[in-house]
C-alpha cells in the first residue's frame, strides 16, 4: 500500500469515526467538537485528492463559520453549564433506519452503475492524471464560473488532456459554451437576497414616532 | 527537496523523510519564534513603560529569558478544574495550536522554498487561521468558568466578524497580482527589466496604487484582530475577566495558547510581507538572491523573510503597549460600520482602477511617486529623531537591584 493510500484510509477512518462520534456523544458542545474533526477529516480528504480549493473552502465555510455560529448559539440559549441531550429509543430507531436507507442508497449507486472505475482504467493504460501543478490549479473553475471557460473543459491549464474514459460517449454531461456564468449570478444574487433580508430582520425596532 | 530524496531513497520512503524534516523545520520555526517574541514582547514592553525588562538571565539582555519561560511552563503543575469539561478542557489548546501551526504549510520562505506549494496558498492560510478560533471558543466553553465563558463569546463574535474584511482586504493585492499563489506575489520571472523586477521597493504592491496602500493598513488592522491582539484583546482583558479564556489553564497547555497566539502572529504577518512588502526581498537589490547564487541565495531570503515577519511582529508589539484596549461595542463599531465599508470601497476602487491602467498605462507611474513619499516621510522621521534634543535621564534609571546603602552612597 502506497504512502499515499495509507494517508487516505487514516484520515478517512478517523473522519468517519468522528461522524459516528457526533452521533453517539450526548453532550452537546462534545458533539460539535467531534463535527469539527469529522469536517476537518473531510478537507484532509480533499486535500489528499488534490483538491485544495475544495478543501480550503470546506474549512473556511465549515469550520470557520457554521460550526463557529453553531457553538456560539448554544452557548448563547443554553440554560445551564454544560447542556446534555437525552435520546429515546424511538428516536434512535428512526435515525438508524433513515440513515441505513440513506447508506444504502450511496452504496448501491456506488457499486451498481460506477461511473470511473479506477482500477479497470489502469489496467487499460488510460492516462487520466494530469500532472500535480495542472490539477491543483483554480483557474479552469475560476474561468468556467465566469464564463470564459467551457463548464467541462477538454484540457487542462497546461494543455494535458482530461479524459473521463469511464462515462459512456451517449451519457457524457454536455458542454455548456457559457460555462457555470448563470447558475454563479443566481447564487450570487440569491446570497445576497438572503443577507438583505438576513439585516432586515436584525434590525433594531423602533417604535414608530419615537424619539430617535 | 522531496523528488531529490525520492531519488535517494525510493518512491516510499523518499517523500515521507522529505515530509518528516519538514515538520520538524516549522515546528522548531513555529516554536524558536514564539519564544524569541516572548523575549522581544517583554523587552519592548518594558522600554515602552520606562522600565529594563528582563536583565539577569542570560547576559546583559536576558537573551534566555524566553527559554527560562519555557523550562518554568514545562515543571508546572497541569490543574484541571473539577468543573471543568475533561475532554475539551484538554484538547482545547491542540486545536487553538494545530489551527494556527498547519498555516505555516502554505507560506513560502523563499522562491517554492513551502512545505507544500499550492495554487491557493493565501485562500488556505485564511481558512487553516480561522479554525484557530474554535479552540478558543471549547477552552471558554469548556473550563466550567465564566470568566473563561465570557472570554470565548467575545472571542466568537470578534474573530468572525474580523475575518469578513480581513478577506476582502486580501482580495485587493490579488486582484493587481491576479493569482492566488504566495509565490506568485514575490518572485521575479526570467527576463524582467531590472527596473520592474519586484525585488526592488517601488515595485512591491504597497505602493502599487493608493488602494493597495490602504488595503495593507485594513488587513494589517483585521490581522491584529483576529489573533486576539491588544487593543483587540477583549477576549483576554485582566482588568475584566481575569485572563479571559485561559483562566483556568496552566503549565504546558497554556504554554501552547500562547505559542498558538505567536504562530498566528508570524502567519499574519507572513502573509502581510509577501502580499504587500515584497516577500522575501530586500528592496534594494535589482534581482532575486535565489536567481544569482541558487540555493545559498535562498538561504539568505528565508532570512530576510523570517526578519521582515519579525519586525512586522514587532509592530504588532509595539502597537500593543502603546494604545489602550477598546471597548466590545466599540470593537464591533470598528468592523462593521468602518472597516467592512471601506474594504468594500477598495476592492470597488482597485476593480476601476485595473480597467483605468489597461486605458491609461501612464497611472503606473504613480508606484513611484508613492514609494518615493515614503521614503521621503521615513528619511524626515529619522532626521528629525537625530536633530532633536532628547531630555534623558542623565545616568540612565537606576537599577533596582542596587542595595539602598549604596544608593544613598551614590547620591
Amino acid at each position: 500500500m502506497s504512502l499515499h493510500a495509507f494517508l487516505f484510509y487514516v484520515v478517512a477512518g478517523l473522519t468517519g469515526l468522528s461522524a459516528i462520534a457526533v452521533v453517539v456523544t450526548q453532550n452537546i458542545v462534545r458533539s460539535a467538537a467531534f463535527l469539527l474533526f469529522a469536517l476537518a477529516g473531510t478537507a484532509g480528504v480533499f486535500f489528499l485528492l488534490g483538491a485544495d480549493f475544495v478543501g480550503a473552502t470546506q474549512l473556511l465555510v465549515y469550520v470557520g463559520g457554521v460550526l463557529v455560529l453553531v457553538v456560539f448559539g448554544v452557548m448563547l440559549t443554553a440554560q445551564e453549564p454544560f447542556v446534555s441531550m437525552k435520546t429515546g429509543a424511538a428516536e434512535w430507531v428512526v435515525a438508524a433506519v433513515v440513515g441505513l436507507l440513506l447508506y444504502a442508497a450511496i452504496a448501491v449507486s456506488v457499486l451498481i452503475d460506477p461511473v470511473v472505475k479506477p482500477v479497470e482504467l489502469q489496467k487499460a493504460g488510460a492516462q487520466t492524471a494530469p500532472t500535480p501543478e495542472a490539477s491543483r490549479s483554480t483557474e479552469v473553475l475560476g474561468e468556467a464560473f465566469l464564463g470564459l471557460q467551457e463548464a467541462t473543459p477538454k484540457q487542462y491549464k497546461d494543455g494535458s488532456p482530461i479524459k473521463v474514459t469511464g462515462i459512456p460517449p451517449e451519457r457524457a454531461p454536455k458542454r455548456t459554451p457559457m460555462g457555470y456564468l448563470l447558475p454563479f449570478e443566481i447564487v450570487s444574487v440569491h446570497l445576497l437576497v438572503v443577507l438583505i433580508g438576513a439585516a432586515y430582520l436584525a434590525r433594531a425596532k423602533r417604535r414608530r414616532g419615537a424619539s430617535t | 527537496m522531496t523528488e531529490s530524496l525520492s531519488n535517494l531513497l525510493g518512491p516510499e520512503i523518499g517523500p515521507l523523510t522529505a515530509a518528516v524534516i519538514k515538520a520538524i523545520l516549522l515546528v522548531s520555526l513555529v516554536a524558536g519564534s514564539a519564544v524569541f517574541c516572548i523575549w522581544l514582547e517583554r523587552k519592548v514592553s518594558g522600554r515602552i513603560q520606562d522600565r529594563l525588562g528582563p536583565t539577569r538571565v542570560g547576559g546583559k539582555f536576558g537573551w534566555l529569558q524566553g527559554i527560562a519561560d519555557g523550562i518554568k511552563l514545562l515543571v508546572k503543575e497541569d490543574v484541571i478544574p473539577a468543573a471543568a469539561d475533561q475532554m475539551l478542557f484538554r484538547i482545547a489548546p491542540y486545536i487553538a495550536f494545530s489551527g494556527a501551526f498547519l498555516a505555516f504549510l502554505a507560506l513560502p520562505f523563499a522562491d517554492g522554498w513551502a512545505a507544500v506549494s499550492m495554487n491557493v496558498a493565501v485562500f488556505f492560510m485564511l481558512a487553516v487561521l480561522s479554525t484557530e478560533v474554535f479552540g478558543v471558543i471549547l477552552a471558554g466553553y469548556g473550563s466550567g468558568s465564566k470568566w473563561s465563558l465570557f472570554g470565548g463569546m467575545r472571542e466568537a463574535a470578534q474573530v468572525v466578524s474580523y475575518e469578513v474584511p480581513r478577506a476582502l482586504s486580501v482580495l485587493i493585492p490579488v486582484i493587481v497580482a491576479g493569482t492566488l499563489n504566495l509565490s506568485d506575489f514575490a518572485r521575479v520571472p526570467e527576463g524582467t527589466p531590472w527596473y520592474e523586477s519586484r525585488s526592488l521597493f517601488w515595485n512591491w504592491y504597497l505602493f502599487h496604487d493608493p488602494w493597495t496602500f490602504c488595503a495593507f493598513l485594513t488587513f494589517f488592522t483585521c490581522g491584529t484582530a483576529s489573533c486576539k491582539r491588544a487593543p483587540f484583546d477583549l477576549a483576554e482583558a485582566e482588568s475584566e475577566l481575569v485572563a479571559g479564556f485561559h483562566t483556568e489553564y496552566s503549565g504546558l497547555r497554556w504554554s501552547f495558547f500562547f505559542m498558538a497566539e505567536y504562530g498566528s502572529m508570524f502567519a499574519i504577518s507572513g502573509i502581510a510581507t509577501l502580499l504587500f512588502l515584497g516577500g522575501w526581498h530586500v528592496g534594494i537589490f535589482p534581482n532575486d538572491f535565489g536567481n544569482w547564487l541558487g540555493a545559498a541565495g535562498n538561504v539568505i531570503n528565508v532570512i530576510v523573510f523570517i526578519f521582515k515577519c519579525w519586525l512586522l511582529v514587532f509592530v504588532m508589539i509595539w502597537v500593543r503597549w502603546t494604545l489602550p484596549r477598546l471597548r466590545i461595542d466599540q470593537v464591533m463599531m470598528m468592523c462593521i460600520k468602518y472597516l467592512l465599508p471601506i474594504t468594500c470601497v477598495l476592492l470597488l476602487l482597485i476593480s476601476l482602477w485595473q480597467m483605468a491602467v489597461s486605458v491609461w498605462p501612464a497611472l503606473l507611474y504613480v508606484k513611484y511617486l508613492m514609494a518615493g513619499a515614503c521614503v521621503a516621510f521615513v528619511l524626515a522621521v529619522i532626521v528629525k529623531l537625530i536633530t532633536t534634543r532628547h531630555t534623558l535621564p542623565v545616568a540612565g534609571s537606576a537599577p533596582v537591584w542596587r542595595s539602598p546603602q549604596s544608593m544613598v552612597r551614590s547620591s
